[in-house]
């Protein structure tokens, strides 16, 4: 208790720090907790003119009503298999180009690559959107480099085998860059005299890389797995609500693609809400979970 | 590493080399495509002559955006988002990491405040909720519905608090024997050396401010009232409900609205993201720090 020195008394040190949450708090209150009371509507038939004090009670009705649609399966479906793909595949590529890139002794050249690798990371998906439709699109330049070659057009956009394939790839490439530079700071942590006498030991390159690199990587890896797997329910809306259509709802639609289509386009408050609800219940659960096993196996916390 | 002069390991550096190298293209390459594009005649976008260089020079995309009104008072708009974003993130994040760097003896209340945050981060009422309430605010088609719900980041909050708990504590003590106030250590000692993670959280609020299309979208019901990205996208979804009402004739439709529009397309994404380009060398700058400090947690 040093503070004790000095000259404040320590009730007046408290008000301190009560006046620095004070503020921060209020917003939260205001924006964030005020609204969670909206979720109730998610157990009422929701009328914007009733209220939520005046709106009638339902229940489960909209869970119900959602367990029963034909829909809701095949929307789980595509996002957890769209999110899985997106995770996996993120990562191993974020981790192999971060061995390889450390391996880049010309530094003119590394800074230059990573400048330009991070960069899609910090572009939103609304201008993304548009250099992927450009490219991928039936008269891209894609297309005409595949019937250039003699190839078939493809309708990358529109159809439904390979509107998740570019969903995943888009989506690598846009993040790799940014997501290999934790593992670029753990491969840079790990003792270069681990290498040095695996390599007079007559270790090949690929060797050292499996015996000392990956195994030192390997407390990042598990954190960046279990951080990335709570987001498992949200297979990213701004990037598949900025290239989906019609025509590729059946592969392409995802939870959150359908919460704003159904709840809020379609006005149909309580039933989106419900959905929502459900989502955002389980995807705690998976982070609360998640966090116990990390803090079990590699001694961090997730939040 | 060891540099063995070998055969092999020379094979290895090129490959590693060149494997690289073509990651970077693959980057660069769709950026550089859609800048080319901005810059060309149409009829060579519609051909699909245009790779990475323009042809037919013109700059008439250019002069087009300059004329619409609405792409201006969309980018004003941002801007001013930006910048009132920014300037509450810091002045409310600031001291609430600060605060939340006291131990429980010396801020009773603190476990109670981080519980607050941390299920604010966690959990929210979801965007029914949150556009109902919005709306008995009367905030909808004002900036203010941009704004006020981001006004505090809970992930920066964290990020800050590690960072201010990497400070050497002697200086903090040295500050309040000498009878300092917390406000005056926070000021005087904890920020001056937080540069780095002010920079970040910064960086964090421009970006994600700039970049948000989705609560323009949901709260805004105007196109007059439209951020820059939502206004963009929205010229998207347009060509979409096209196709939408016609679906039998879908690349017809394509053809029609997608080939007229495109060079002028590519050159407003261009002059979108030009604010981020240029921010984007203070970016990288801080980026390592920023990525590093926000996986250590707590």
């Amino acid at each position: 208790m040093k503070r004790k020195t000095s000259k404040a008394s320590p009730k007046k040190t408290q008000l301190y720090y009560h006046s620095m949450m004070i503020p921060g708090i209020l917003f939260l209150l205001v924006f964030t907790y005020i609204p969670m009371a909206g979720l109730v509507m998610a157990f009422q038939d929701f009328v914007p003119a009733k209220g939520l004090l005046g709106s009638p009670f339902v229940g489960l009705k909209h869970f119900r009503y959602l367990l029963g649609l034909p829909d809701f399966s095949r929307i789980v479906r595509n996002t957890v298999a769209i999110a899985l793909s997106k995770i996996g595949l993120g990562m191993v590529i974020a981790i192999a180009f971060s061995v390889l890139l450390n391996e880049i002794r010309i530094r003119f050249f590394k800074k230059s690559v990573q400048t330009i690798v991070y960069l899609p990371h910090f572009l939103s998906w609304v201008v993304l959107a548009t250099v992927v439709t450009n490219l991928f699109n039936l008269d891209g330049l894609v297309n005409a480099a595949a019937t250039g070659m003699g190839f078939q057009k493809i309708n990358f956009l529109g159809d439904i085998h390979i509107f998740p394939v570019l969903i995943v790839g888009t989506d690598v490439w846009k993040e790799f860059g940014y997501n290999s530079i934790v593992y670029l700071a753990a491969i840079t942590a790990i003792d270069p005299g681990l290498h040095e006498a695996a390599a007079i030991d007559g270790a090949s390159w690929i060797k050292r890389v499996w015996h000392i690199t990956l195994p030192g990587m390997l407390p990042i890896i598990l954190l960046m797995t279990a951080m990335n797997l709570t987001g498992i329910l949200s297979a990213g809306f701004d990037q598949i609500y900025n290239l989906y259509s019609p025509l590729v709802y059946e592969t392409g639609d995802v939870l959150d693609t359908y919460v704003y289509r159904i709840g809020l386009v379609g006005r149909q408050y309580s039933f989106g809400t419900a959905v929502g609800l459900a989502r955002s219940v389980i995807g705690m659960l998976l982070l609360v979970i998640c966090n116990k096993i990390t803090l079990r196996t590699t001694g961090q916390r997730i939040y | 590493m060891l540099d063995h002069k070998s055969l092999g390991s020379k094979i290895r550096n090129t490959v590693i080399h060149l494997i690289v190298l073509f990651l970077g293209l693959l980057c660069l390459f769709p950026l550089l495509n859609i800048l080319a594009i901005s810059f060309s005649g149409s009829s060579a976008v519609v051909a699909n002559r245009v790779k990475l260089w323009p042809v037919n020079f013109t700059l008439l995309a250019y002069e087009e955006i300059l004329k619409d009104r609405q792409f201006w008072v969309s980018f004003r708009l941002s801007a001013i988002r930006v910048f009132l974003t920014l300037l509450l993130n810091l002045v409310l994040v600031i001291p609430m990491a600060y605060a939340m760097t006291r131990s429980k003896k010396e801020f009773r209340c603190r476990n109670f405040y981080m519980n607050l945050l941390v299920f604010a981060m966690l959990f929210n009422g979801g965007m029914i909720p949150n556009f109902i309430w919005l709306r008995n605010l009367k905030m909808l088609n004002t900036i203010w519905a941009l704004i006020l719900p981001g006004a505090v980041p809970v992930f920066s909050v964290i990020l800050m608090m590690n960072f201010f708990n990497g400070v050497p504590k002697s200086l903090e003590e040295a500050a309040f024997i000498d009878g300092a106030t917390p406000y005056q250590v926070l000021f005087r000692v904890m920020i001056p050396c937080a540069k780095p993670c002010v920079a970040t959280v910064s960086l964090f609020s421009i970006v994600g401010s700039w970049n948000d299309f989705f609560s323009g979208l949901i709260y805004m019901q105007k196109i007059e009232n439209y951020p820059i990205m939502t206004y963009i996208q929205s010229l998207n979804v347009n060509i979409q409900q096209m196709i939408e009402q016609g679906m039998l004739n879908q690349a017809a439709l394509e053809n029609i609205m997608d080939l007229s529009n495109r060079n002028l397309n590519a050159a407003k994404i261009v002059v979108a993201v030009v604010p981020l380009l240029l921010i984007y060398p203070f970016l990288q700058k801080y980026l390592i720090t920023g990525m590093v400090m926000g996986s250590v947690k707590e």
